[in-house]
């Protein structure tokens, strides 16, 4: 197998620029096992003879503790897969910062090689970096590269190579951390070294600094290992921490962390750097800033730069989605035309070709959000973002960086919330992330959209616009409200430091953008998709069978011979022998309306006799509390597959056969009729259609994203419950008041 | 004069004296480089007033008020 090279470094240091210069399409995305952090890896071949290599790219860390999962997993990666080598990308205009990450690869000894990037915007900013003088006092290669247009890719992957072939024992790098530290450092390096405490996965210094920092990960192995020395290391531990919080009023790993940056100021000093200019000075980038996130203008940029962002993704993904929309109800229809009419025609064509429409009618829309998402996050401004609406997100327990979730899955009416909870992935704080994953459905997606259409349309007509406008506020406010509940219930634990950098703005770069998209999408595809359609084919089941019985289909076919035999003569034939759109005489647009209604009526009995419609009819002895009757339950249970089936569902329960939720006039007239619906119980189904259990295909995509099935069926069953709960009231509190009563 | 990073104003320029917290917190502020003896600018707050950016090292780092409470700055 190729040697293994790891690419490590701080985030926006270039490092994923880096990875798609040196391996281009030979690359692949897959998750660190049991988490969600991306693990993308690669093969990187040199062009004049054939040398491979095999490329990981590490998650971007600014440290190696044990804080982050994306520490944890970069940390693992080195001590148990071992790579050959691992580069470090540094940026040179950041050069003493970035080091700090080095140095701790040092301390580790880890066989290193530094690509000191973007050295052509440091020359632009006045800052000389002297290489060999650094690589000389680090000890390690240090190799100038400019990623973006792949400068110095050679000479680092040469110089990669020679650390490979040399395979030389590295010494890890000695800091002083001050005499007291020191002196409890090799005392504990010397317990740990007779004892042969975790020493076959580390080194023995480098655990007694790791128990020193107090890393979580360290502390709990020792103690599975060997508890009795464990309390030693500790209690050793607590004594110096006493001692330094005493004499000089700090900790221990806070000592640690200055004379890191102290032994990387020491190296810097020695002529390896020079700036011409002042470090405060202001570069294009701080002068953007300075209007992209003043007082005034920076809100409504923001609101612009949002609006864009919709407009892109729900626009422009109407075409592509039209095209696949067409092609499946072409293949659907044509194969209704092949095949005999039946079970299996209905399994393929309402099953399976609805199933994968399902999955693939969602891939332009994903492709494009990611797409505006990618531009926003690569050139800098999703970061602006965050900052500006933090203070407002955090109230809730979430993170500045929520938003954009919240926006693409329906904050802003007609979004869709599987595009939204995978917008999530830009959140690097996992208590925020997973209390965005789970408030996002409450938004108000597209297909919810009908289903609210058709209420207002029935009942509330003249105030279209104005409860169009409260649906929305409402879906905020319980989004929102939710996500704290949350986060002061299930989700408890103090907000993530928003400690964060505000990268340089910069162009993205198209080769850049393209990967991103397709990678994310690629991923929905192959997650999602293979679940999706098994669910659809269960989901056209339980509406299917059990089928009416014999007896029952014979009654429904002597109405339509008895409609027929009523009719004139030669009507029948002429009906039989007319095509599509053709003019038809009065009497034969009779006989076809009357045998319409037979179907339909057929259609909701068959409906009505169902799994689903039995569930439907069970679940009346609830549902009656929030006014609901079988019909709109079994429209409930259907809106599971995809919001907007609850319009075309009760149009099938009201034996209308066949509704499209976008012409739903009759079925207005229908419910207006009824006596039983009445403006408050449709009050009702708007929240309850507002919140209750997310489509089956975002619930799959939050249990994906969540990294466990618990949480797919948490929203399910919460949302539900929520929903429930809220119509039971509304309906209840409104008939006491008599309010919205026809 | 010491004051609260909290308390320092836009374009203000200081040096930090002390960051005294330890834990995830502590780490995640030491990790970005806000360690003593780092020069450090205000480089502008959110439209909310919080959080904070700061000019360091020649990088732009955003911090919450109830996070640059922990940093005490040295300041002319």
């Amino acid at each position: 197998m190729a040697p293994t090279v790891a690419l490590a470094g701080n985030p926006n240091s270039g490092k994923t620029t880096l990875f798609n210069e040196l391996t281009g399409s030979r690359q692949h995305v897959g998750n660190y096992p049991g988490v969600t952090v991306e693990k993308k890896e690669g093969t990187y071949v040199r062009t004049h003879d054939g040398f491979r290599l095999h490329i990981v790219d590490l998650p971007g860390t600014y440290s190696l503790t044990a804080y982050s999962l994306e520490e944890v997993v970069a940390r693992d990666f080195l001590v148990n897969h071992k790579p050959e080598v691992v580069i470090n990308i540094v940026d040179a205009s950041n050069l003493e910062r970035n080091l700090y990450l080095a140095v701790q690869f040092l301390e580790m000894g880890v066989p290193i090689c530094i690509a000191l990037n973007m050295v052509d915007v440091a020359e632009k900013r006045g800052i000389k970096i002297n290489t060999n003088k650094l690589a000389t006092l680090l000890g390690v290669p240090v190799v100038p590269t400019v990623a973006r247009i792949g400068r110095g890719k050679t000479e680092l992957m040469d110089s990669a190579a020679q650390i490979i072939q040399m395979r030389r024992e590295l010494t890890p790098l000695k800091i002083s951390y001050g005499s007291d530290i020191d002196q409890a450092l090799s005392e504990m390096e010397k317990e740990i070294e007779t004892h042969h405490f975790l020493t076959d996965t580390y080194r023995a210094r480098w655990i007694a600094l790791k128990y020193l920092e107090n890393d979580e990960q360290i502390l709990a192995r020792g103690k599975a290992v060997n508890p009795q020395l464990a309390r030693r290391l500790e209690a050793a531990v607590q004594k110096v921490s006493h001692h330094l919080q005493n004499t000089l009023d700090t900790y221990p790993e806070a000592m640690i962390a200055d004379q890191r940056y102290g032994y990387i100021k020491s190296i810097l000093k020695q002529g390896v750097i020079h700036h011409k200019y002042d470090r405060n000075r202001l570069y294009s980038s701080d002068r953007i800033d300075k209007v992209v996130t003043n007082r005034f203008l920076g809100p409504l940029i923001m609101l612009a730069v949002i609006a864009g962002l919709y407009q892109f993704t729900f626009t422009y993904s109407e075409l592509p989605v039209g095209w696949l929309e067409g092609f499946f109800g072409w293949l659907g229809s044509g194969l209704s035309a092949i095949l005999p009419e039946g079970l299996l025609r209905s399994l393929i064509v309402s099953g399976i070709v609805d199933g994968v429409g399902g999955v693939l009618g969602f891939v332009p829309l994903i492709m494009f959000m990611f797409f505006g998402i990618a531009i926003l996050e690569d050139s800098g401004y999703l970061a602006r973002v965050a900052f500006m609406l933090d203070r407002i997100f955090r109230i809730f327990g979430l993170h500045g960086s929520s938003v954009m979730a919240f926006i693409v899955s329906g904050g802003i009416a007609g979004g869709c919330a599987v595009p939204g909870v995978m917008a999530t992935r830009t959140l690097k704080s996992p208590r925020e992330r997973l209390a965005t994953l789970l408030t996002v459905p409450f938004m108000n997606c597209g297909a919810k959209l009908p289903v609210f259409a058709l209420l207002i349309a029935t009942f509330f007509a003249k105030y279209e616009a104005a409860i169009m406008f409260l649906i929305t506020l409402g879906a905020w406010a319980g989004a929102l409200l939710v996500a704290k509940l949350l986060r002061i219930t299930i989700i408890k634990g103090a907000a993530t430091p928003f400690v964060m950098e505000l990268p340089p703005y910069r162009m993205p770069t198209f080769k850049g953008l393209a990967i991103h998209t397709w990678e994310r999408t690629w991923h929905y595809i192959r997650k999602a998709g293979t679940v999706i359609l098994g669910l659809s084919i269960v989901l056209w089941a339980m509406m299917t069978f059990p089928g009416l019985p014999d007896s029952k289909v014979q009654e429904f076919e002597t109405l339509r011979r008895a409609e027929i035999s009523r009719a004139p003569a030669g009507i029948a034939a002429e009906l039989k022998a007319v095509r599509d759109g053709a003019e038809l005489s009065g009497p034969a647009r009779n006989l076809k309306e009357r045998l319409r209604r037979v179907d339909a009526a057929q259609a909701e009995a068959g409906l009505r006799h169902s799994a689903a419609g039995r569930i439907g009819g069970a679940l009346e002895v609830v549902s009656k509390w929030a006014g609901f009757d079988w019909r709109t339950n079994i429209a409930l249970v259907g809106g599971f597959a995809a919001k907007e089936v609850v319009v075309s569902t009760l149009g099938t329960a009201y034996s209308l056969g066949e509704v499209d939720p976008e012409e739903t006039g009759s079925l207005s007239e229908t419910l207006a009729r009824d006596p039983h619906w009445s403006p408050l119980m449709a009050v009702g189904l708007i929240v309850f259609t507002m919140f209750y259990s997310p489509c089956f295909v975002s619930v799959i995509c939050i249990s994906r994203e969540a990294g466990s099935w618990k949480w797919g069926v948490f929203a399910m069953a919460f949302n539900t419950l929520l929903a429930f709960i809220l119509a039971v009231l509304i309906f209840q509190i409104g008939s006491a008041f008599g309010l919205w009563v026809k | 004069m010491r004051i609260n990073l909290r308390h320092m104003r836009d374009n203000q320029v200081g040096t930090i004296a002390s960051v005294k917290v330890a834990g995830e917190m502590g780490r995640r502020i030491r990790d970005m480089g806000l360690v003593p003896g780092t020069e450090i600018k205000i480089q502008g707050r959110a439209p909310l007033y919080d959080p904070v950016a700061l000019r360091v090292m020649g990088a732009t780092l955003t911090l919450r008020n109830n996070e640059a409470d922990y940093i005490e700055v040295e300041v002319e």
